[in-house]
């Protein structure tokens, strides 16, 4: 992502950003409302069109087409007549034209993924039979049946169901080893453990590539944030921003 | 035998007609219902009146004033909704009463009687032309081939078109696409079931399919047979009690709508 800025109603909201994802990065996006993270989510899934820079794919690992994307909140409508399996093959149609078919062997990945996730009893099923959590996995299924070199988290864990929240972090760091992450939070008290480096985004963006506590720094970015701790919980702190 | 041959040609229109009629209303009926655009179809109907009117006062035929309305409405709706300038409810109720009041000023204004008015409104077999039937016949070719191509591109982009928009470009002309072919088929089967009554024709079908199955292609299947069963008996029915066709064949499809809903009880309690 090359000195790009990027307006969303008529307010610039990206500013001259500069970034690049890694191989198997886990990114943990973070800012206050309205600071950019899902303005940044919809350049890179190519849904706006950045005023100024632009993004450039190393088309080896990643192009367009190989990106899985999980939505904050979906807005599909659960009462529509589609089925668990017809939602997972959905995330096939970034690869496919207009006029598709879904061949046998589309279809044993899909049964696979749902194996995967625990969902084989609701492969037939309608939306509007499922849970939360059940949901959430669906709709992480879609994100995964192709395959992807990046894996786009928006807000996952507005969602996902207590219950499901470890499950759902291991199984995501199970994924890291195969695609690079960048997940979206704006709750940085419970962002996932195994996340390898973060992304301040506030009209800005900062990286930073890894774990780095160092004494005085404390996470600053223009937000007002404190941090408590009596140490022993893991924690991570960022170092101010230049 | 002038009179059997007249009954034959009469029967067959008739049966032809009931079976066109079924296809193209099982298929945009499903799209329409599962998509929640019923109001807007509503809209569309109403609106292409205005088309039947101006075709009166102009002398072309009114199926191509409907038709021209009633696209041009449908994409105006789409249009505003997608730009959110307005709110998509206002939008269609405007469109609604302006298509009635253009229809009947029009109609007003062509000199003499017009004895076709009753049937546009209404509905009916008597006045369905061969024309007609050769157009529906058409219209359900394209639409079998156009859901059978595009199947899976149509049935995401209706669930979620925020999704679809992240893999394909293709989502805006997909959606005035169809809803064009939806707002030709309604102002087809004007002619069978009347501007009034049309919508039912599209809606009851799906309702009756949904009762039993929620995958779309079956809801298509099922419309369609369900359709087909309603309007060949309505036709029967208002044959040989000489009533309306079009309100004979809602009633007989909300009868089936009735008995379908009974059965699916039964089945509840005593499966």
């Amino acid at each position: 992502m090359n000195s790009l800025s990027a307006s969303y109603g008529g307010r610039l909201v990206l500013e001259n950003v500069n970034f690049y994802v890694q191989e198997n990065d886990f990114i943990g996006v973070i800012g206050p409302n309205g600071g950019g993270k899902t303005t940044l989510l919809k350049i890179i899934l190519g849904l706006l069109k950045p005023v100024s820079g632009k993004i450039i794919f190393n088309n080896d690992l990643l192009n367009s087409k190989s990106i899985g994307y999980l939505p904050q909140i979906s807005t599909g409508d659960l009462n529509y007549p589609v089925t668990v399996k017809d939602i997972l093959l959905s995330g096939l149609m970034i690869r496919k034209g207009v006029i598709s078919r879904m061949s046998a062997e589309d279809k044993r990945n899909a049964a696979a993924v749902i194996d995967k996730l625990g969902l084989r009893d609701l492969a037939g099923s309608q939306l509007s039979e499922l849970s939360g959590g059940q949901l959430q996995k669906v709709f992480l299924g879609r994100a995964l049946i192709g395959n992807p070199r990046l894996l786009l988290l928006d807000e996952p864990g507005n969602f996902v169901d207590s219950s499901f929240e470890n499950d759902f972090y291991e199984k995501l760091k199970e994924l890291n080893s195969r695609m690079a992450i960048l997940m979206v939070s704006h709750d940085v008290g419970t962002i996932s453990q195994h996340i390898k480096s973060f992304a301040c985004v506030n009209r800005s963006l900062h990286y930073h590539p890894s774990y780095e506590i160092t004494n005085d720094d404390l996470l600053a970015y223009g937000c007002p944030i404190q941090l408590i701790t009596h140490g022993e919980v893991p924690h991570t702190v960022l170092k101010i921003h230049n | 035998m002038e009179q059997s041959i007249f009954q034959y040609d009469f029967i067959i229109k008739g049966l032809l007609g009931a079976l066109f009629a079924s296809i193209t209303a099982g298929l945009a009926g499903t799209y329409i219902v599962s998509r929640r655009m019923v109001f807007l179809s509503g809209g569309i109907t109403h609106a292409s009146f205005g088309g039947i009117g101006i075709g009166y006062f102009a002398g072309i035929n009114p199926v191509i004033g409907a038709a021209v309305f009633g696209i041009l409405s449908a994409l105006g709706v789409e249009y505003l909704s997608v730009r959110q300038k307005i709110r998509e409810d206002s939008a269609i109720g405007i469109l609604w009463a302006f298509g009635m009041a253009t229809g009947i000023i029009f109609i007003y204004l062509t000199p003499g009687y017009s004895p076709n008015l009753m049937s546009y409104l209404f509905g009916s077999i008597l006045t369905v032309s061969n024309t007609d039937i050769a157009a529906l016949g058409i219209m359900s070719i394209i639409l079998i081939v156009y859901f059978v191509v595009f199947y899976r591109t149509i049935l995401y982009i209706s669930f979620d078109e925020a999704y679809a928009r992240t893999y394909s470009s293709y989502v805006d002309i997909f959606k005035y696409i169809t809803t064009s072919l939806m707002a030709l088929t309604i102002v087809l089967n004007i002619r069978m079931a009347g501007v009034i009554l049309v919508l039912s024709l599209l809606t009851i079908p799906p309702n009756i399919a949904m009762i039993f199955t929620r995958v779309y292609f079956k809801i298509v299947i099922w419309s369609v047979l369900a359709g087909f069963t309603g309007t060949v008996t309505g036709y029967a029915i208002s044959y040989f009690a000489g009533i309306p066709v079009g309100a004979t064949i809602i009633f007989t499809l909300v009868i089936i709508w009735i008995i379908a809903k009974g059965i699916k009880q039964l089945l509840i309690y005593y499966p």
